[in-house]
């Protein structure tokens, strides 16, 4: 999703703290480029990381926001290794949204890769200046200076001095070129690979106010905001004074919203969009909900007014029967391979549902706009981005908006999206005081960016050695033109592309009146449903076993693209030796092939490349004759490089990504009247304690490869695995989601 | 005028009686740690003890909080020392957070009606609490562990604090 090349083009910078000790920095000195957005240049300021006071305190600042990914922890954790104190002497600070902190963005399972080196070399500095204070301070050669746990050690006198009163004195010694500093051997981690307590955890478990509903602000009022209920829709009037006469209530009025730029912008960056409605201000949260229920408005639903999930699958349908709109890849030639008779060619059609984020936590922004300058607190994965969108709709200077990062109740991409911090900046400026901006769940599930739906109409061939000779995907999905709806298109180069000769890629687009967005492993999440299903289809075709079929597919040369069409040659990188891996590593530890299972229960496989993470996964499931089915247990092998910075977290990541992954199958989000259906979690649920798998299984296949990001690829695998040992258990092939449309359902 | 003990300290309010306990918890009292997550009874997020039994706060009128004991996840310990806390502490449980607070209300009035739950216990009892970011298979296994060191008679919740705990990391 983003690349963050701090560690390319960064210096060091140290400062005297006043009082005493030291702060060490990183200056920025790249172009951040963020792959879906316009490039932001990063100032030449500051990134603050680490700071000693002459106490020996010792405070690692976070940049990222914590959404439940253990962010707090794996950065700092980076620092504290380097700079050789000991994990409970930090004491970890986020950061507010600023430019100097480089390109702050939570998403994508980017910080790990982004800040493996950087912030480890931020840490060694810190240690080498240190160390260079404490052989000035003795005459001695800082080669005969050692670190640990927080000091410096002069092993030949018996003297050692704390960090914190080395601070002072070493905030004037030389900055250290980050490319020169000495980094550990990775042998020597105290830090790195240990698991560590989330930092706030002892906060969550008593209750205090960490998260962004939890904002409290002095004079503070409470707002709610009925949004228009089709995208472009407006409020044209309503009964605002019936509701002002409300009890508790402080005002009523009607949000004219924002025309969007066209329909299908990036709303990442370009727009958030800001969308009519009627907003009600009162002095609780209580009453300002309570005054809605009796809020009549009359809206002109505007040109999605009649939008219809059922009619977009007809639509669908016979889009597919028409030549292609667009061809995305091409690689050989499929059709004269279709035409043998010494082939087996499958087709199906797959049908992807829209679906929703539905954080624990509702959307919520505070904002406070006093003398012409905006105050706002939210948790936001893209907060800088946030930041100029209010600058420019309250038309202020960016340096007049600051915008605070609180923890966030989940963020799964939601957060990645500010069109929170518009509604609240605008009713905070509009009343004139600071306001806590609180969605329902029903707002919250009926004005998502979902995760588009699409449909996949899929034709493949094997030959009569069982090998995969053709792949055929026509993808129906939404947009206009050229264009897909946000993070709804297909990447076309996903795997088995490149392992296949002959492969095409098609694209057809209709209209769509709803916003989409990134859901945790944007694409990845439903395609890896599509492809690794439809392998599974072949691989039954082929007569072969699908570990089996899987490995040799790895195993095929790789052919050389003449002149691919869409977003570069291969499967973004697929490595088919690290993926080989993970399929055998998964392969034995489920005990593939090896146990007899009882009839109805079956083990099925699938694996995943996204986000730089190669994933495999096993499930083995039970289906009842109702058709009820209940995971026993899930095997996942990843390799994500070289280390497991935190395990404990690493493990917990994983099995919540599967756990997600398994709710996915049972989701839906449907249209009617260009409106969302589902307004709560009884029409769009998430597994309960009972559906979960009892075990889930990780094991880390270590690589000699950075270290790259969990907070996303463990989750796309789940799908197609549960449904390929369903098909493997009942011979029914599950080709639509949610699963519930073909009768099953979890136990 | 609506009496009630919140966390051991009586508390008053003459708002809205129809006002649920959660908004009242959380917006006229200041104690966040309940939290709003679905104003259905669908998520468990809202989870707090009424005369010790779990409620969702968000289905529930202030109104019928009258005159009864009301603990939330800030009255089950000032440090985070209860038995449930510690054992949620040490397992790390959390990911994002926001639905453990009424995790572990449910997990403390199941640990006080069943000493030592099984599998399906924890299951029956915690059903009702959706954790949107998965832990539960760490949910259950600090509901284990907390049963372990909780005293062989259940206490009461909001005078357990004084019960040891093994900290630290893992």
């Amino acid at each position: 999703m983003k690349k963050n090349n701090i560690n390319r083009r960064s210096f060091l910078q140290v400062t005297a703290l006043a009082g005493g000790g030291f702060m060490l920095g990183l200056y920025p000195k790249a172009t951040t480029v963020l792959a879906q957005g316009p490039p932001r240049q990063a100032p030449l300021v500051p990134m603050n990381f680490i700071s000693i006071a002459p106490n020996g305190i010792v405070t690692l600042t976070s940049k990222n926001t914590e959404i439940g990914q253990n962010i707090y922890n794996t950065l700092p954790m980076l620092i504290a290794e380097e700079l050789d104190v000991d994990w409970k002497a930090v004491k970890v600070v986020r950061a507010d949204a600023d430019n100097k902190y480089g390109g702050q963005f939570t998403g994508g399972s980017s910080a790990t890769p982004g800040n493996w080196e950087p912030m480890r070399q931020v840490g060694a500095a810190g240690r080498q200046m240190l160390i260079a204070a404490a052989a000035q301070t003795w005459g001695v050669a800082e080669a005969e200076c050692s670190t640990a746990s927080g000091r410096v050690h002069h092993k030949a006198s018996n003297r050692s001095l704390g960090y914190g009163e080395l601070a002072t004195k070493a905030a004037s010694m030389p900055v250290p070129d980050l490319r020169s500093v000495k980094l550990k051997d990775p042998k020597d981690y105290k830090i790195i690979g240990t698991s560590t307590i989330s930092v706030e955890t002892k906060e969550i478990l008593t209750g205090k106010p960490i998260f962004g509903i939890d904002v409290k602000v002095p004079g503070m009022l409470y707002a709610v905001m009925q949004r228009t209920p089709v995208l472009g829709g407006k409020a044209v009037s309503a009964n605002l004074d019936v509701i002002k006469a409300m009890k508790g209530v402080k005002a009523a009025f009607i949000i004219e919203g924002r025309p969007l730029r066209s329909d299908y912008p990036n709303y990442l960056f370009e727009d958030a969009g800001f969308e009519s409605g009627v907003a009600i201000v009162a002095d609780s949260w209580w009453a300002a909900q309570s005054a809605r229920e009796k809020l009549e408005v009359k809206w002109d639903a505007g040109k999605w007014g009649a939008q219809d999930s059922v009619e977009n699958a007809k639509k669908a349908v016979e889009l597919s029967k028409r030549t292609p709109m667009r061809t995305l890849r091409k690689d050989g030639d499929v059709e004269p391979v279709f035409n043998r008779a010494d082939i087996k060619a499958v087709e199906a059609n797959y049908t992807i549902p829209f679906i929703a984020h539905g954080t624990m936590e509702p959307q919520n922004c505070t904002a406070h706009f006093k003398d012409g300058k905006i105050e706002l607190w939210m948790a936001g994965q893209i907060p800088q981005s946030g930041r100029t969108m209010v600058a420019q709709l309250l038309k202020l200077p960016e340096s007049d908006v600051t915008v605070h990062n609180v923890r966030g109740g989940g963020g799964f991409g939601r957060r990645a999206y500010n069109d929170l911090m518009l509604d609240a900046a605008w009713i905070s400026k509009t009343v004139g005081a600071p306001v806590k901006l609180l969605w329902s769940r029903e707002d919250d599930m009926q004005h998502d960016y979902y995760r588009c739906g699409g449909f996949q109409f899929m034709k493949g061939a094997v030959d009569k050695d069982g090998k995969l000779v053709a792949w055929h995907d026509h993808f129906v999905g939404y947009g206009e033109g050229n264009a897909f709806a946000h993070d709804g298109g297909f990447q076309p180069n996903e795997f088995p592309a490149l392992f296949v000769p002959n492969f095409h890629v098609q694209s057809s687009v209709m209209g769509l009146g709803l916003k989409t967005g990134a859901l945790r492993a944007p694409y990845s999440n439903s395609t890896a449903w599509v492809i690794q299903s439809f392998i599974d289809e072949l691989a039954h075709a082929a007569g072969k076993d699908p570990v089996q079929f899987r490995l040799e597919l790895l195993a095929a040369p790789q052919i050389t693209p003449a002149a691919p069409a869409g977003r570069g040659p291969g499967p973004q990188g697929l490595n088919a030796a690290r993926m080989t891996g993970v399929l055998k590593l998964v392969a034995e530890k489920s005990g593939w092939g090896q146990r007899k299972l009882p009839k109805g229960t079956a083990q099925g496989v699938a694996f995943h490349f996204s986000h730089r993470g190669y994933f495999a996964e096993v499930a083995e499931v039970t289906v009842a004759a109702n058709k009820k089915i209940k995971v026993n247990k899930v095997w996942v092998a990843a390799d994500v490089g070289s280390h497991i910075i935190n395990p404990s977290s690493a493990e917990t990541q994983v099995q919540g990504a599967v756990i997600d992954g398994l709710s996915e199958m049972i989701q839906e989000i449907t249209l009617k009247n260009g409106a969302v259906v589902q307004s709560n979690y009884h029409q769009h649920p998430w597994l309960k304690i009972s559906q979960a798998p009892p075990q889930i299984e990780v094991h880390f296949l270590k690589t000699n490869n950075p270290p790259t990001g969990l907070g996303e690829p463990a989750l796309p695998p789940i799908l197609p695995a549960v449904c390929n040992a369903i098909f493997t258990a009942t011979g029914e092939r599950i080709r639509t989601m949610p699963m519930t449309k073909q009768g099953f359902s979890f136990a | 005028m609506i009496r009630m003990k919140v966390n051991g300290k009586n508390q008053q309010f003459d708002g809205d009686p129809e006002m649920p306990l959660l908004w009242v918890l959380r917006d006229e009292l200041d104690l966040k740690g309940t939290k709003f997550g679905c104003g259905m009874g669908l998520c468990g997020a809202c989870t707090v003890h009424l005369n010790g039994k779990p409620i969702r706060a968000c289905l529930t009128p202030v109104s019928a909080a009258a005159n009864k004991s009301v603990t939330t996840i800030e009255g089950l310990s000032t440090d985070g020392t209860h038995p449930v806390q510690a054992a949620w502490q040490d397992l790390d449980v959390p990911q994002c957070g926001y639905c453990q607070a009424g995790q572990i209300m449910s997990a403390c009035a199941l640990l006080a009606k069943t000493p030592k739950p099984t599998d399906a216990d924890i299951d029956a009892a915690m059903n009702g609490n959706l954790c949107r970011c998965g832990t539960y298979l760490r949910i259950r296994a600090a509901v284990h562990k907390a049963a372990e060191a909780m005293p062989a008679k259940p206490v009461k919740a909001a005078n357990s604090g004084a019960a040891s705990r093994r900290g630290g990391t893992k």
